[in-house]
């Protein structure tokens, strides 16, 4: 008798021993993979920039002084910019040696100066202190992502160009700062200039259009399959079919989507409204699911004491039933909808794995959505966009975080109404 | 209550989203498709161009080289694409496809050359490979060591074994999947490049084409070869994590990542921008884009595109797009497709 209880104990003791660690090994991997995303791309969220006095010479930009935006839009802020580097390195004449300096400034440097003159046209013809980016190769050398003692052969930057660097270091005229273009700016080919902007509009377009078709669409599904629908073939076979949708691979919804919305509807390509559609072709079935669930879990008493005092039958189920399911609906949107923020294959078939740098205003508009992004950035040859990758992991995990929350938080409140 | 109202709210407001469908009458960007490895540099310019032109900057869409023509040559109108990149020639096929859906002008402009490179950890010995040690060592089907004309399945383990010259060590390659257009060149260039220096195998090619296609083409499955997946930057990773492992990438890749690894020359030609450039190093390819005639005064931008694409800044010897790995096409090229793309000659096939 009692050897056996020890048994029973030594059993039931083995058991948690598994469970703990399982959950233990989960936890483990959970932090290896935090530790190693915000390992490599805490650093992208700075970045280092250049301070430039800048002559805006007005011979250069505006020769016949018109002032005129256009002339001043297609005007040469490229030359303002090698004037005002010229000027801190005077020494510098040869041709290949001047190219070299110019790298150190980035692509888009005379793009931000075209922008602030724009704004400002009365700084025509003085001196301006200006931060402007950093070309990313400077930049991975001041975040150590380039070494300074490997042979000048193996790394972007030449000794010339690395002995101008110190030198503006210690001038104090580079300097690393908040990355405020990673959130403004759209997709970019340069990674000192690419920003998750249009990613993240995109996906919070995509995903309204997402809500707003599954949430009241499944809802409805859901009460009408659970509370009024007859019980027969045609609806087991629905059953069956919702069911089976729930599994489907999600690369199927977008050739679906591709042959449907875009070649039979016209609808544009690459649009949200499309990715919308297609995502919410996904999410539906999950949301039914959970729904029917969560209305089977109400008590039926509930129903029937609404009916015996007298509601109807949608009276019961608006007033009664579906409030007190609310809580379980939200938990099967929610999973659904973070199903749909982190997918990418449907959206290569209807045109959203594309370099897109205009940021979309609208559900029209060409986009592209965060998971493609990062999709996109871990493929490119440029060192910089490691970093930008594990940062743009790190916002899309911020935002599921965000999302979840929310949701708990609605969830705890609904149900205190009850 | 609440509920309902907001439900009805918000089935209304969504109704009116699938109601309020534009029709597809006007673009006001150029839509481009294609190739992925082209995508990189067709980026650039795409950029660019939307930065210093008051038109709209353009989509680009990296679909592949294939599934680029297909949705190209789908048909002429708003609703499909105004240009494809194509890391190879547009085939006999696609071509007729796109005459079929009345797609008839297609201006074909060659952008320059890229290189793939064999590379391996630093810390490993550098290689010196032939491209007869290439087929030997990854090809499905060999000729017999022994000698004559009989083909075995590839027996071989260490490069030793293909060639004495070569290390003691393992076949280990990490390339691209079958679905790559870079993996493509490389079983076209460098594998039919061994092959053929078997002369029987050579002669093979006018008797029975698609066996010997098969024969030349065909990678070993055994595990020698590694499918890597799409994404370069992971092979760079995986050779830093295996010194012996060789890689096979885009040069681009290579001329980004020096520091990590170096490229093994191939008959003895280093993989360097100069030597792509002027066609020593064997495995090379062209890259293009092709445009629809059709499309060039409908949308806007088509034409100033088409004109930073091909202007000496952009693809130029000192260009930026050479600054990003494009290796540029020689001067006397460079002004043929350029008077091509000013006529705006069409492709005849």
């Amino acid at each position: 008798m009692n050897k056996q209880l020890k048994k029973r104990y030594a059993a039931d003791l083995r058991f948690r021993i598994y469970g703990m660690s399982a959950v233990a090994m989960s936890l483990l991997f959970l932090l290896l993979l935090f530790v190693s995303i915000i390992g490599k791309g805490y650093t992208a969220f700075q970045q280092t920039a250049l301070l430039l006095d800048v002559y805006i010479d007005s011979e250069t930009i505006d020769p016949e002084g018109t002032r005129d935006r256009a002339v001043l839009s297609s005007a040469d802020f490229g030359a303002v910019i090698k004037q005002a580097m010229q000027k801190i390195f005077p020494e510098v004449s040869d041709r290949r040696d001047k190219r070299a300096l110019y790298r150190l400034v980035s692509s888009g440097a005379e793009f931000k100066l075209r922008d602030q003159v724009l704004a400002h046209p009365e700084q025509i013809g003085k001196t301006l202190p200006i931060w402007v980016p950093a070309d990313g190769d400077v930049d991975m050398l001041m975040k150590g992502s380039i070494a300074r003692d490997a042979s000048e052969t193996d790394r972007p930057l030449k000794d010339k160009q690395i002995a101008w660097i110190d030198h503006l270091i210690s001038e104090g005229r580079l300097k690393k700062q908040w990355n405020t273009t990673f959130f403004s700016a759209g997709d970019s080919r340069d990674p000192e200039l690419a920003g998750i902007g249009g990613a993240l509009a995109g996906s919070l377009l995509t995903l309204f259009v997402t809500l707003l078709l599954s949430f009241p669409i499944g809802v409805a599904a859901a009460v009408y399959l659970e509370r009024f629908a007859p019980r027969n073939r045609w609806t087991d076979l629905i059953e069956v079919n919702i069911n089976n949708l729930a599994a489907v691979p999600s690369i199927v919804f977008g050739l679906l989507g591709l042959a449907v919305f875009i070649n039979l509807f016209g609808l544009p390509r690459s649009a949200p409204i499309v990715g919308g559609l297609v995502l919410s072709l996904m999410t539906l079935p999950t949301i039914i699911i959970a729904g029917r669930a969560s209305l089977k879990s109400v008590p039926p008493s509930i129903y029937e004491a609404a009916l015996a005092i007298g509601a109807s039958q949608m009276q019961a189920v608006m007033h009664h039933v579906l409030p007190m399911a609310m809580p379980g609906i939200m938990t099967g949107t929610i999973i659904g909808m973070a199903r749909a923020l982190g997918e990418t294959a449907p959206l290569l078939m209807i045109g959203m794995v594309a370099f897109i740098v205009d940021i979309p205003g609208g559900i029209f508009d060409s986009s592209t959505v965060l998971p493609v992004q990062i999709f996109l950035w871990a493929d490119s040859p440029e060192r910089g966009f490691m970093e930008r990758t594990a940062a743009a992991i790190m916002v899309l995990l911020l935002f599921l975080i965000v999302m979840n929350a929310t949701a708990v938080i609605l969830r705890k409140r609904f149900e205190g109404h009850r | 209550m609440k509920i309902i109202k907001l439900l009805v709210l918000v089935l209304t407001v969504s109704s009116f989203a699938i109601g309020a469908v534009p029709a597809q009458a006007a673009r006001d960007h150029i839509s481009i498709v294609g190739s992925s490895t082209v995508y990189p540099f067709a980026t650039v310019v795409v950029e660019r161009f939307g930065k210093t032109t008051s038109f709209k900057t353009p989509k680009v869409e990296s679909t592949g080289s294939g599934g680029g023509f297909k949705l190209f040559c789908a048909g002429v109108g708003v609703g499909h694409p105004d240009i494809t990149n194509a890391s190879r020639r547009i085939k006999k096929s696609e071509y007729e496809k796109c005459q079929k859906n009345g797609v008839r002008e297609i201006v074909e402009v060659k952008i320059g050359y890229d290189g793939i490179a064999i590379a391996n950890s630093k810390k490993a010995a550098k290689f010196s490979l032939e491209l007869r040690d290439l087929f030997l060592a990854l090809a499905k089907n060999v000729p017999d060591p022994k000698g004559g004309e009989q083909l075995i399945e590839n027996p071989y383990k260490t490069w030793k074994e293909v060639n004495p010259k070569l290390p003691n060590q393992k076949i280990e390659v990490l390339g691209p999947p079958p679905t790559s257009g870079t993996r493509d060149a490389f079983a076209e260039l460098a594998l039919e490049g061994g092959c053929k220096t078997f002369k029987w195998i050579a002669a093979m090619k006018k008797k029975d084409k698609k066996a010997y296609k098969r024969l030349c083409h065909t990678i070993r499955e055994d595990g020698a070869y590694i499918e890597a997946g799409e994404n370069d930057n992971l092979i760079v990773q995986k050779l830093q994590a295996n010194s012996n492992a060789l890689g096979v990438f885009g040069f681009s890749f290579l001329d980004q990542n020096l520091d990590k690894v170096q490229g093994s020359s191939i008959k003895g030609v280093k993989p360097r921008f100069e030597s792509i450039a002027d066609g020593s190093y064997p495995i090379s390819r062209p890259l293009y884009f092709y445009v629809k005639k059709a499309h060039i005064n409908v949308i806007p931008g088509m034409k100033e595109y088409l004109s930073e694409f091909t202007s000496e800044k952009a693809w130029g010897d000192e260009g930026y797009l050479a600054d990003r790995g494009l290796i540029p096409m020689p001067k006397m090229e460079r002004r043929k497709f350029l008077s091509d793309v000013k006529g705006l000659k069409a492709l005849k096939m």
